[in-house]
């Protein structure tokens, strides 16, 4: 479900804020914590815990506005409530040639006591144009 | 006033899925996918590193502007020459489609855009300050 609003939703967002092509992830990861969220959900998010190579950072949301009013009931207690939004940032980011895995390592609604989303960057995928080779 | 000949909105793999004016359907499909390739080619060639592609190309009898999203859609206005702020009209076509076809549930992605709310609002932009010839 997150992936297909997300797919839609990067064009929105490219329209609305006017940012131009990010250098590299660093920049991604900061345009998505720090535009992105404020845009849409209207908190902002931080983003740290960089790993070594720059593929792979945290994004921390002190405040949800998705779980304002929500209680995992006994029955769900495994369910991940917001992973609508690993699949909104994986859909988006895809749209413009990055392929990425988002997930969840903190969550206040199984008793964390913050909001933390990992973002690994699998790989860049330029546009390819297909070349048939005659010969 | 200057006037606009058409518009075209095309996607990521070439594929027309907007046009307004007054070619032929199958006429218009040729000029999507000439423009598609003609725009790759010339991020290629291009002397300048990180190159996205035509943005104007200027003829005798016509001037054609052309936008790239970051998402890989093209959105193209054949207008008369000299005609001013057509980037402009752009952006805000790019705006329209991220508000009206984006938005709609049943548009699927890079299908041709058949939503009325996209149309009605496209004839009121352009119209805001300029003679269309788009679609009579």
């Amino acid at each position: 479900m997150g992936y297909n609003i997300g797919i839609r939703l990067i064009d929105e967002f490219l329209a609305k804020s006017n940012v131009s092509r990010c250098v590299d992830f660093k920049e991604t990861a900061e345009m998505i914590a720090k535009v992105g969220f404020k845009m849409f959900l209207g908190v902002t998010a931080s983003v740290m815990n960089w790993d070594a190579d720059g593929t792979c950072c945290s994004i921390v949301l002190e405040d949800n506005p998705l779980v304002d009013f929500v209680e995992l009931p006994d029955t769900c207690q495994g369910l991940y409530y917001c992973n609508i939004l690993s699949g909104v940032i994986r859909g988006a980011l895809e749209m413009v040639a990055m392929k990425t895995e988002v997930t969840w390592i903190r969550d206040m609604l199984r008793g964390d006591d913050a909001y933390e989303l990992q973002v690994k960057l699998l790989k860049q995928v330029p546009e390819e144009y297909p070349y048939k080779d005659d010969e | 006033m200057a006037a606009i000949y058409s518009l075209y909105i095309i996607n990521k793999s070439g594929g027309l899925i907007f046009y307004k004016g007054r070619m032929d359907t199958n006429d218009s499909l040729r000029v999507a996918s000439l423009w598609h390739s003609m725009h790759a080619i010339s991020q290629q060639l291009s002397p300048t590193t990180g190159c996205s592609g035509i943005e104007l190309l200027e003829a005798d009898t016509f001037d054609l502007h052309c936008f790239q999203s970051l998402t890989g859609t093209k959105f193209f206005v054949v207008c008369e020459p000299g005609t001013q702020h057509m980037e402009a009209l752009l952006k805000v076509v790019y705006e329209l489609y991220t508000d009206y076809v984006l938005k709609n549930p049943f548009y699927e992605m890079e299908m041709p855009i058949r939503c009325e709310l996209f149309d009605i609002n496209l004839t009121q932009a352009v119209q805001k300050d300029r003679v269309a010839l788009l679609g009579r």
